[in-house]
């Protein structure tokens, strides 16, 4: 009987969360015409979230890009295919790795410091007394810090992409001894630029939405303590990157029809 | 703004009325069935201990917090009627200083006084400047315009959310806990600071607060709070001589009285054999 109760708490608590997220949602959007006001604080943050992930995703990038180039050769070469490595490398990343990747990485970087800025806004009552001085804190702290989330990831998940077909070109044509050229040919004819390149653009818009979504939800959802702030931030990480690789799924099966 | 009903029985140099109000967070209930006027021009020094409720009134005067029963009134318009952009105009009238200052903390000191009048008002920023150093010298901060709030000591930080907080020239300030964790020369600048603004700019302000010497010495009146209602009020010296035992516990600070020293428990006794029996 127990266990029975604690379905239900537990149940009755997830949906009476995810209510409240979309209520969020919704304040956020009625007011998100602030974003075009209020521009130079999304630049702002802009660069604060995207210098923040910029080294970590150049990196992580490249060395993606590396390993997939190793392996893909070691795959290929048993079928003679190894002409294809640049197309391999290439569609990898463009379709999957660069967007969830990129949004994965955002998450643990820039989303968890936000959750945190934006729980101790509200702990030290920075939140309240904006409000007190008659500001909407939704339209000057989470819509910008929202707005620059959602554009910040599809640009890290482009430069994401390109700094992982360098690295493979790197392993794949000075180490492993692939023809420049038909790497980069392989890739000229196989790449798509709406079917892949457009379509995991769209992957990484979604992604940033969603995140941005969480982050700043979190965020001002926190219980102002320590504890609760510690908590959001775990959340937004969790939970953040759990939607990414879930909604990478859905999305990929929508786009090139995984399911029939 | 479309005036919703008026109180009736509110005198016309009344600036807030609470009027028989109650309010509970679900089924606890915090305050019930306050009572007060609050008259244009003076200090009112709400007291009470810990966690009465105190803070909870500001929410209500400022409009954050809706009361389950009763209305607020601030100059005759109930607030807890008003739509949100109404609220948003009557909160230009009011400024709030918050216990932890509530500074903006990735702006300096200069931009936070700043904050509501570029937010408002759409001054030039030559005015805008002039504007903010008169407001940081009426709390002779002046000089430290260019520090980032982690800079500053918690009387100083106090200082700059005053200036903040009259930075709009509102009728009425509401002080949450003031005095709290300050040293004594910052304590003696604060008390000066409240009367003097008070005063000079002819404002209304409400101090929360359970310190009652400093209490005392600003107030015009007093309303003290404790077990969710109000159980006195009056002039400092009627209260500190007030023959209810309640008050005068409070006021003087014994340990026990009305307000037991003991949180409510089984019999002593009892327990400390009953646990005995229990581990033997």
């Amino acid at each position: 009987m127990n266990a029975l109760a604690a379905i239900g708490r537990f149940t009755l608590g997830g949906v009476y969360h995810l209510g409240r997220c979309g209520v969020f949602l919704c304040t956020m959007l009625a007011v998100i015409s602030h974003a075009w006001r209020r521009f130079a604080l999304v630049v702002r943050q802009l660069y604060f979230a995207g210098v923040m992930t910029l080294l970590i995703t150049l990196v992580a990038g490249l060395f993606v890009g590396m390993v997939l180039s190793l392996q893909g050769y070691y795959t290929l070469v048993n079928y003679g295919g190894e002409s294809a490595l640049g197309l391999l490398v290439a569609l990898s990343l463009t379709r999957e790795l660069g967007p969830v990747l990129a949004a994965v990485l955002f998450t643990g970087r820039a989303g968890s410091a936000i959750t945190a800025e934006i729980g101790l806004m509200k702990a030290t009552d920075q939140l309240a007394a904006m409000e007190m001085m008659a500001t909407d804190p939704v339209a000057r702290v989470v819509v910008p810090r929202f707005v620059a989330g959602v554009l910040a990831v599809p640009i890290l998940t482009l430069l994401f992409n390109v700094v992982g077909v360098l690295g493979g070109y790197y392993v794949g044509t000075v180490q492993l001894g692939v023809d420049s050229g038909v790497y980069w040919a392989s890739m000229q004819n196989g790449v798509d630029v709406f079917e892949d390149i457009g379509n995991g653009i769209i992957k990484s818009f979604v992604f940033g939405f969603v995140v941005s979504w969480i982050m700043v939800f979190e965020g001002c959802d926190t219980e102002p303590t320590a504890e609760g702030i510690s908590r959001a931030t775990t959340r937004t990480v969790v939970v953040g990157s759990l939607s990414v690789l879930g909604l990478d799924y859905i999305l990929t099966a929508l786009m090139y029809g995984g399911i029939s | 703004m479309p005036h919703s009903p008026h109180n009736p029985a509110r005198p016309a140099d009344t600036l807030v009325s609470v009027d028989n109000v109650s309010f509970g967070y679900g089924p606890r209930t915090i305050l019930s069935g306050l009572d007060m006027q609050i008259t244009r021009g003076s200090v009112v020094v709400v007291m009470g201990p810990s966690g009465c409720g105190k803070s909870t009134l500001l929410g209500l005067i400022g409009g954050r917090l809706a009361a389950s029963e009763g209305r607020v009134f601030f100059d005759g318009g109930d607030v807890a009627a008003l739509r949100r952009r109404e609220l948003f105009a009557l909160r230009k009238r009011m400024g709030m200083l918050f216990q932890s200052s509530a500074l903006l903390t990735d702006l300096s000191v200069f931009d936070n006084v700043a904050f509501p009048l570029r937010e408002h008002c759409g001054l030039p920023e030559s005015l805008v400047r002039n504007l903010v150093l008169m407001k940081l010298h009426m709390v002779g901060l002046r000089g430290a315009r260019d520090l980032r709030p982690a800079e500053l000591s918690g009387g100083m930080a106090r200082r700059v959310a005053l200036a903040r907080a009259i930075a709009l020239d509102p009728e009425l300030i509401l002080y949450d806990e003031p005095f709290a964790g300050l040293d004594p020369v910052s304590l003696g600048v604060t008390l000066k600071l409240i009367r003097e603004l008070n005063d000079a700019l002819r404002l209304t302000s409400v101090v929360v607060t359970h310190d009652v010497d400093e209490g005392c010495r600003i107030a015009d009146y007093m309303y003290l709070l404790g077990r969710g209602t109000i159980i006195g009020h009056g002039a400092p010296q009627e209260m500190l001589h007030s023959g209810d035992p309640e008050v005068a516990q409070f006021m003087q600070g014994m340990p026990d009285g009305p307000v037991p020293f003991h949180y409510p428990a089984p019999d002593y006794r009892a327990e400390l054999l009953d646990a005995g029996g229990a581990r033997s």
